[in-house]
């Protein structure tokens, strides 16, 4: 964990609801799957965001407005500095599998852009879920990296239907996979398939592993979502009914 | 001469600055980011005789001014924090700490506080009887007069320890909870726990916290505190060790003009990891501010000054 000040250099609205930040500063250390916890003026919590992209010099974050806070967000401009704790938590383990598959539900793509990125070489599939296709957005970023598929809860754009339902009616060829998206989501791929980790969101006190407000349970016993995570093998948690 | 130093329960510690159970775990974490052994001392995180999960998720709701936790006392249990969790922290902390004991009945409290009565690396027990993430014991038993103090009688007949008995501010006369408490035979009393509170989630009108309420902590609690380290600083004769929304060094001095012989710092630790750290460092600012030579001077010496 590091405690910097970072400057805002990019705000852009994506979508409706969906916005891109670009953060510069002292970055470097940040791995595919870490995140941040960003402290923002007037409110009390830092807020956490995983990681979509960083390099030595910068940190980008994908946000959903879904708060007071994220809408906050939205008002900061370029030159604003912002009090951040970067490098936390554990990334996800690029070793792993001769032909990757990435799985992100929603807001959970943010994390999978890094690591799509950096998996180019393998030419992953990549499968996003979105609500409707006005939630789409970043698909020519991501179709650099791998072959990509949409699906949408609608069927407004790409495949009707969610990540899951995409990944059971159609034979991908893969070995491994990498998911980021909502719990239920997580719970059924983890349901489904076990041979891939997961990456998990909790609502957290302190997100550097004081306080215990994200602990969960998993099968080699109580681990914390922000200290032990965010990232877990899929076959370790044990998601509550 | 250090101007920082302070007194308490016959121990001398290099300032009055102590993070608050449940705030910074077993400690040795913290050594990841500074040296702790800056600290005055630390209250480990709230311990039971056998291991406990706590809560179901959700456990934290923001609120305006803090937070809201219902943990529920997860931790390893007491045999495996003396053997596993201390055995970390010595190796980062020099001196030894202040263990928080939780508890379901008395037999708990009691069994607890006896297993570390010979544990070299804790001077002094934290009697948790205001947890209100707990059913049965905690907050039930520290909200009634009668029951602190035979509580206290109970754990100080086996403890060889200094005992420090947490007050919970759940109550209408905090006086009457921090008398019961020094008849009991406490050396000590330290508060405030958290105030009992509750968000609702808009979007599914149900409570946000998995157990429906916990514990409001962090600056919006601050006043309160203060409130009742006065009152109690003012009815007993034992030292009262301060905490409540502290967040910096101006507050500190506010909390020992209170009464507080020493202060905890919580929540404060969750939003700012270096929080007790720059606490200390600025504290011989805030002194220099109003003329203060030495820490020690501010320090209320008897409950009838």
């Amino acid at each position: 964990m590091k405690n910097v000040f970072l400057v805002v250099e990019q705000n852009i609205q994506l979508t409706h609801d969906f916005y891109k930040l670009v953060l510069r500063g002292d970055c470097a250390g940040n791995m595919a799957g870490m995140f941040v916890n960003i402290k923002l003026d007037g409110f009390s919590l830092r807020r956490p965001f995983g990681i979509a992209d960083s390099d030595d010099h910068t940190i980008t974050l994908l946000y959903k407005v879904v708060g007071g806070a994220t809408k906050y967000m939205t008002s900061l401009m370029a030159g604003a500095i912002i009090d951040v704790l970067t490098c936390l938590g554990n990334g996800f383990d690029l070793n792993q599998g001769r032909k990757p598959l990435l799985i992100g539900g929603g807001t959970g793509i943010a994390p999978l852009y890094k690591l799509a990125k950096q998996l180019n070489e393998k030419k992953p599939d990549i499968i996003l879920g979105f609500r409707s296709a006005r939630d789409v957005c970043l698909t020519d970023e991501f179709s650099q990296f791998g072959k990509l598929h949409i699906t949408t809860d609608d069927g407004s754009l790409g495949i009707k239907g969610t990540v899951v339902s995409y990944l059971i009616s159609k034979k991908l060829d893969y070995d491994y996979y990498y998911a980021c998206g909502p719990i239920v989501m997580l719970q059924a791929l983890t349901k489904l398939t076990q041979n891939g980790e997961v990456s998990l969101e909790a609502r957290f006190g302190c997100g550097f592993g004081a306080c215990m407000g994200c602990s969960i349970k998993t099968v080699t016993g109580y681990k914390r979502v922000c200290k032990e995570g965010p990232v877990f093998s899929a076959g370790e948690v044990i998601f509550s009914e | 001469m250090n101007r920082l130093e302070a007194e308490l329960l016959g121990r001398k510690l290099k300032n009055p600055i102590i993070p608050a159970s449940g705030t910074f775990g077993f400690g040795y974490e913290f050594s990841e980011y500074y040296d702790i052994n800056i600290l005055g001392s630390i209250a480990l995180k709230g311990t039971t005789l056998m291991p406990r999960y706590g809560n179901p998720l959700p456990r934290i709701a923001e609120c305006p001014a803090g937070m809201i936790n219902a943990i529920g006392l997860q931790n390893p249990g007491a045999e495996q924090v003396i053997s596993t969790e201390l055995t970390k922290l010595k190796k980062v902390y020099n001196e030894p700490v202040i263990i928080n004991i939780g508890g379901h009945s008395f037999n708990d409290y009691i069994e607890t506080s006896k297993m570390f009565n010979d544990v070299d690396s804790i001077w002094a027990v934290e009697l948790n009887i205001s947890c209100p993430n707990v059913t049965g014991g905690g907050m039930a038993f520290g909200t009634d007069p009668k029951t602190i103090k035979k509580l206290t009688e109970c754990v100080k007949k086996v403890l060889k320890k200094p005992l420090i008995v947490k007050l919970s501010p759940n109550v209408t006369c905090i006086q009457d909870m921090a008398i019961a408490a020094e008849e009991g035979g406490a050396d000590c009393i330290s508060l405030i726990n958290t105030l009992v509170g509750m968000r609702i989630d808009l979007k599914t009108r149900k409570p946000i916290i998995s157990v429906k309420s916990g514990g409001y902590s962090g600056p919006g609690v601050f006043p309160v505190a203060i409130r009742m380290i006065y009152e109690t600083s003012r009815c007993v004769k034992i030292p009262v060790i301060g905490m409540g929304g502290i967040t910096n060094a101006r507050e500190v001095l506010e909390a020992m003009y209170a009464g507080a012989s020493a202060v905890m710092i919580g929540t404060q630790n969750l939003v700012d990891p270096f929080a007790c750290k720059k606490i200390i460092e600025d504290l011989p600012m805030v002194l220099d501010e109003f003329s203060i030579e030495n820490i020690s001077s501010v320090i209320r010496r008897n409950a009838n000054a």
